[in-house]
């Protein structure tokens, strides 16, 4: 431990249900320093981030010591917040219909009157903070006419501003947690995000920043902690450390589990997507065959996982795809279309996109198949209800109560319901958005195996994920992005946890070079 | 997969849903309450409250109301509010009024008509929610309120009576058992709907779009013309409650339909509490109009004043609502 550490974790485990997030994680950041939380999706960096922020309670003997001062857990937000630890989230929190201004007060912690906000005086106050860091926007903008830099720069200027107004922030000190703040931003504006951070950092503030990318970890840290599987493997002094180095710590080398039998044969193509532009950037074809399983990865922010969304007529998108004989226009597809063509989409988001917690497992099961169950004096209800007891003996529902609302199933079982939703309609394209995200081992493996035999039976699959054990488990090729377009592909034995990481760091560095 | 292999699970067989006291003790509980009610007043008034007569009256009386809850719960099934329902109601009867009481048109050309002015309220209503996106709140709000305007213009702010005798006739003379058949339309109405939420793929399509927007789109439903459908529905099923209504009186008058409104959306909440709990549904919201009504005629009859019906019709609305979020475990609701 060192003397000038402002924020000891000593500890941390976390657990959802099984699954073990944080496996005892100790880390110590010291005064005016940026330190760097690197890892693959699901290595624990968010669930540390989140215990920091009092959104999770972490389990018995784990320990926060905040200024020498060991803290209850878990951590109450406001209390946190007035001891100068200040949170900059992914998604800003900012109001994009509200002004600067009035963005930047919401949270303010001072002493002003309650009765009465005088806006001219609160603007110039705003406009000087900014003039502190050099920046120059408009207070009375409203935060949607600023560009996503300039939201960011209101993000992190507000939370430096919460923490000078804090306890910890008479001395000039307090920590800031910037979570992932970059991957919207184009290489410029990272350069200009990181100049901000360095000078709130001679202000004596520490800066904690969560990232995926190497690149930046080397550009802006001083150390940086890397965490793999909710352990912490090592911490690295930034300056003397190689990429590779750092790239070797983040991926590691485990035991794996499980391969999937992956047959050398070229299918024929099931489906050829030709100038698809899905999210921005240049047009790009690609095809899957027919039982083919094609993986589409990259690190956040890489434009790969709105293309299930864009092949299901579900997302703007433009370019032509060709199913079969018939060719349809991806600027026109409607989701009702793409079904009749024989599309399914499994959202990612279980309970939010893809089916209802409140109406029942039968209610949601049923919903694309209706007209199977017409009968003569309309729909079969009790052959509903016994259609939904056969899938769900079919995909191993738990528990087997077709008339529950789907809510009330574990996530791993809401999930097998939404797959079997869509694999009873025998899909000659399945597109699939995080299938198993938050779902438990056992469950996955099911679902892996139902996947297996819909792909067996000719479906092809396209499964966006950045769940690389996942990725290597169930895809014949594997498609990189980097800003909105496939950069690198991987094929049959290429497929490991490992390349597919390297894969999506390293194009992320080429694109950015080759753009400079 | 290589190491784990899926193991073959022996069939399970079906498990009957057992009887659930609780829940079926919540299905009946306002049944239970209505009658509960009913007995109390026959024990106070033996003689007047419990004569077939008082009930038929109510019965008949109420089908109006019946018809108009009908209505509006099929947009809230859906997830819109319907607050122009009163207005066409109203506006349906005031054209019955003035074409066929004032200026002498047939009984035909007159109802057809009036059922089109509530397809008409309704397709304005889906324009402006669905092509503008604004809350169906605000939009049924003000297109209501300037329905209510039309009527004060075509009617002069009178009262207009001298409804055809026949619509008279068909409505509320004419009996079955003793009850006015309007009630036995509205029954049919109920039964209508109930078969069309309950066992149609329009019905299924209606609740997924209600409880989900994302997710009925994404399901391939289309999610603005299930909407837009169930805003002309509601238009055209308060129209037709209009033309009870006049048959119901033999006249028009401009202002008095406009006090269904409150009453019908606490019978819907509070039959959401009943029959199929959690959900909008048909024979729920027909018992609860009832129960509602049973206790103002029995408050009125005990000499009760006439505040009473806004006492119990606003109280109705939010101890319904706050029953219904009992049922949902208390989270946030989303009407969107």
């Amino acid at each position: 431990m060192s003397d000038n550490a402002v924020l000891h974790l000593n500890n941390i485990r976390m657990r959802f249900g099984s699954f073990q997030a944080l496996k005892g994680v100790s880390l110590s950041i010291r005064r005016g320093e940026v330190f760097g939380l690197l890892g693959q999706n699901g290595s624990g960096k968010s669930t540390l981030i989140k215990v920091l922020a009092g959104f999770h309670q972490p389990e018995e003997g784990s320990e926060v010591i905040l200024w020498g001062q060991t803290m209850p857990l878990p951590l109450d937000q406001m209390d946190i917040k007035k001891r100068g630890v200040a949170f900059v989230h992914q998604h800003l929190g900012l109001i994009a219909s509200l002004t600067v201004v009035e963005n930047m007060r919401v949270t303010a912690l001072g002493t002003r009157s309650p009765w009465f906000v005088n806006w001219r005086r609160e603007a110039r106050r705003v406009a000087e903070q900014f003039a502190a860091f050099g920046l120059s926007i408009d207070p009375f903008a409203t935060i949607a006419q600023l560009s996503p830099v300039e939201r960011a720069f209101v993000a992190i200027v507000r939370a430096f501003e919460d923490l000078k107004a804090s306890d910890a922030g008479h001395g000039g000190e307090g920590i800031l947690v910037l979570d992932e703040p970059t991957p919207f931003l184009p290489a410029e504006d990272v350069k200009r995000l990181f100049g901000l951070v360095r000078s709130i950092v001679t202000t004596g503030a520490s800066v904690v920043i969560v990232t995926h990318d190497i690149d930046e970890v080397r550009d802006i840290t001083d150390r940086v902690a890397v965490l793999r599987d909710g352990e912490l493997v090592d911490i690295l002094d930034t300056r003397t450390t190689e990429r590779q180095a750092i790239l070797d710590t983040i991926v590691g080398s485990r035991i794996d589990a499980f391969a999937k039998a992956r047959g050398g044969e070229v299918s024929p193509a099931a489906v050829t997507v030709q100038g698809v532009v899905a999210g921005g950037a240049s047009p790009f074809d690609l095809a899957i065959g027919e039982g083919e399983t094609l993986g589409v990865t990259g690190l956040i922010g890489s434009g790969f996982a709105s293309l299930p969304y864009a092949l299901f007529g579900a997302a703007r998108a433009a370019g032509r795809m060709v199913l079969g004989e018939q060719s349809v226009d991806l600027g026109r597809l409607t989701p009702a279309a793409a079904q009749a063509l024989g599309i399914a989409l499994l959202p990612g988001d279980r309970l939010g996109a893809a089916g209802i917690g409140s109406l029942s497992i039968t209610d949601n099961i049923t919903l694309p198949v209706l007209p199977d169950h017409r009968g003569l004096l309309g729909l079969d209800r009790p052959g509903m209800v016994r259609k939904a007891g056969h899938l769900s003996d079919l995909h191993d529902v738990r528990p087997r109560r077709p008339e529950l609302p789907l809510g009330s199933l574990s996530g791993g079982n809401q999930q097998k319901v939404l797959l079997a939703k869509w694999l009873q309609t025998k899909p000659r394209l399945l597109l699939l958005d995080e299938p198993t995200q938050g779902v438990d081992f056992g469950a996955r493996q099911q679902i892996f195996a139902a996947l297996d035999r819909a792909a067996r039976d000719g479906t092809a699959i396209l499964c966006a994920s950045t769940d690389n054990e996942q990725l290597e488990q169930i895809c014949d090729r594997i498609l990189v992005f980097s800003r909105g377009r496939p950069v690198a592909e991987l094929r049959g034995a290429e497929i490991t946890r490992k390349a597919i990481t390297e894969a999506c760091f390293y194009s992320e560095s080429q694109t950015a070079e080759a753009a400079e | 997969m290589t190491t784990l292999e899926m193991s073959a699970k022996p069939a399970v067989p079906v498990r009957t849903p057992r009887v659930n006291l609780k829940q079926e003790g919540e299905r009946f509980a306002l049944v239970g309450a209505w009658l509960l009610l009913i007995v109390t007043f026959g024990i106070l008034m033996p003689d007047s409250f419990l004569s077939w007569r008082n009930f038929s009256t109510m019965f008949g009386s109420q089908a109006v109301l019946v018809v108009l809850t009908l209505g509006i719960i099929i947009p809230l099934t859906s997830g819109d509010f319907d607050l122009s329902g009163a207005s066409t109601l109203t506006m349906s009867s005031m054209l019955i009024g003035v074409l066929n009481a004032r200026d002498g048109w047939g009984l035909a050309p007159t109802l057809i008509i009036a059922l089109a002015s509530g397809l008409v309220i309704g397709a304005v209503n889906a324009f402006f929610v669905l092509y503008f996106r604004i809350h169906s709140l605000i939009v049924t709000l003000g297109v209501g309120t300037f329905v209510n305007g039309l009527i004060l213009w075509i009617s002069k702010s009178q009262t207009i009576s001298g409804v055809s005798m026949s619509l008279v006739e068909w409505v509320i003379i004419n009996r079955l058992f003793g009850i006015p058949l309007a009630f036995f339309y509205a029954l049919l109405l109920a039964a209508v709907i109930w078969y069309v939420l309950e066992y149609t793929i329009a019905g299924r399509r209606l609740l997924f779009v209600g409880r989900g927007r994302e997710v009925s789109r994404l399901n391939g439903i289309n999610v603005d013309r299930v909407r837009a459908v169930s805003f002309i529905v509601s238009g055209l099923i308060a129209a037709l409650a209009g033309v009870f209504y006049a048959g119901m009186t033999g006249s028009a008058d401009p202002l008095s339909g406009l006090n269904l409104l409150l009453p019908a959306f606490a019978a819907a909440f509070l039959g959401a509490t009943t029959i199929s709990p959690g959900r909008f549904n048909a024979f729920g919201a027909v018992i609860s109009v009832y129960f509602l009504v049973t206790g103002i005629t029995g408050l009125t009859m005990l000499g009760a004043d006439a505040y009473v019906q806004n006492l119990f019709y606003g109280g109705a609305l939010v101890i319904a609502v706050a029953l219904s979020q009992l049922v949902r475990n208390r989270q946030p609701q989303e009407f969107s």
